[in-house]
């Protein structure tokens, strides 16, 4: 069978996976992001409690492995009463997992603006929050944008590993149609080729995009 | 409603432990192969020939940017294909220690260009062999900067072990799903299966900020 005759037969279902790596990716990351940020505000705040439980969060995902942590999620949380559909056990734990990692990113940004921009903004009297949101947060972003873009490309390989609780993403489909017929070369090497496209020709272009545009809102550029 | 039960914990612990020491083999081969095959690398790319270090970069890229779990399968199935029959730890061992030399070897290029030009011409001018300059003064400048990344992926290819378990290396996570199966119970082994590598891969962590701080001082590079 030719690798053309090989992507017409099982290209249909190389393009589902992808749909479905996709969908994980997106949601994952917001999960990310957003747990990346609570935890990396959490972890400078003077409130022990605060703190303390955004340490326990990041040392645990930082600690373990993702792959086991997926497995705890999909088979131990129903224990506790939480049962989770695959699909959302899958990006949950990817997106806590990356979120752990970037919330030290988080935190490190916040803690690389300059002392003086602080100073500024009490002496004009802003408010805490306003402080934060107007003035270090924007500084912030700007420093932790390209450690983002390394980060994402992570979560995107660790989207894979969704796959061994049978979620139907790429890796699945790859392994599905190596199972069936054993074609290897073909089947892992075009899962792994889009894998590779989808991190260096959307991924990394879209954080260089984000870069230039908050260079541009900051004045920078 | 779940309730832990000790003494299943007391019967599959022993298991669990002598899995963990085919974890921990696993990780240090792996980073064996990772640091060396990363020099590699790193030094393919300070060549004169500009396609083979184009070659490298690209090569370096594409492993850094797609799923190990993947690539492992990859190894795993597609050597037999061509005639080339390897063992899971064989297949595990070349896919992981191939996935971290490529980023090691962003973690020594990162470190030798972090080394003042200034110094490369001193060496020049003092008519120092190739090797002396490597050794004697470039490497103990390029070390402080490249340790922090070392110790980040001997924590990460420990964390990454799990992913053999998927073509049957006897690890861990293999284990502890062997065990889950049997008895129908996954508390106890995934739990404790956590807890083993938090207990190994946080003083891990804490060993290599301990060492970076020591190397640091022994160079006189205190502040």
């Amino acid at each position: 069978m030719s690798y053309w005759e090989f992507l017409q037969t099982f290209g249909q279902r190389f393009l589902e996976g992808t749909l479905v790596t996709a969908e994980q990716f997106v949601l994952a990351s917001m999960l990310a992001i957003f747990a990346a940020l609570i935890a990396g505000l959490a972890r400078l705040s003077r409130n022990p409690v605060i703190n303390g439980t955004a340490v326990v969060y990041i040392e645990i995902f930082r600690g373990t492995s993702l792959l086991v942590q997926l497995f705890w999620v999909f088979y131990v949380l129903p224990l506790f009463g939480i049962t989770l559909p695959k699909f959302v056990a899958g990006f949950v734990s990817v997106g806590l997992n990356v979120g752990a990692y970037g919330a030290e990113i988080v935190r490190g940004a916040i803690q690389s603006v300059p002392k003086g921009q602080y100073e500024a903004a009490i002496a004009l009297n802003m408010t805490p929050a306003q402080r934060m949101r107007r003035i270090v947060l924007p500084q912030a972003l700007m420093i932790m944008l390209p450690p983002w873009g390394n980060l994402l490309i992570e979560l995107l390989k660790g989207t894979a590993l969704v796959a061994l609780i049978s979620v139907a993403d790429l890796m699945f489909q790859a392994k599905q149609i190596n199972a069936a017929n054993y074609l290897s070369a073909q089947a892992f090497g075009t899962a792994l080729i889009i894998y590779y496209l989808l991190a260096r020709f959307l991924i990394t272009p879209a954080m260089r995009w984000a870069e230039r545009v908050v260079a541009r809102k900051m004045g920078l550029a | 409603m779940f309730h832990w039960r000790w003494d299943f914990v007391w019967q599959i612990l022993p298991d669990l432990l002598r899995a963990t020491e085919n974890t921990l083999i696993a990780s240090v081969l792996g980073y064996a192969i990772a640091l060396v095959l990363g020099l590699v690398l790193a030094l393919a790319q300070r060549t004169p020939w500009q396609a083979l270090t184009w070659a490298v970069r690209e090569a370096v890229e594409f492993i850094r940017s797609t799923p190990l779990v993947l690539q492992i399968f990859f190894v795993f199935y597609v050597f037999p294909q061509f005639g080339v029959r390897l063992s899971p730890w064989t297949s595990g061992m070349i896919a992981i220690g191939l996935h971290y030399a490529s980023y090691l070897s962003e973690v020594y290029r990162a470190g030798l260009d972090g080394v003042p030009r200034g110094q490369w011409e001193a060496c020049r001018a003092l008519n120092l062999s190739t090797g002396r300059t490597y050794f004697r003064i470039i490497i103990p400048q390029a070390l402080p900067i490249a340790l922090p990344g070392m110790g980040n992926y001997l924590v990460g290819i420990f964390k990454d072990t799990p992913m053999l378990s998927v073509i049957g290396v006897a690890e861990l996570m293999h284990t502890a799903n062997a065990i889950g199966s049997e008895y129908y119970r996954y508390l106890e082994p995934y739990t404790l299966v956590g807890l083993i590598f938090l207990a190994i891969s946080l003083p891990t962590a804490a060993g290599m900020r301990w060492l970076e701080a020591a190397v640091r001082r022994a160079l006189g590079m205190t502040k």
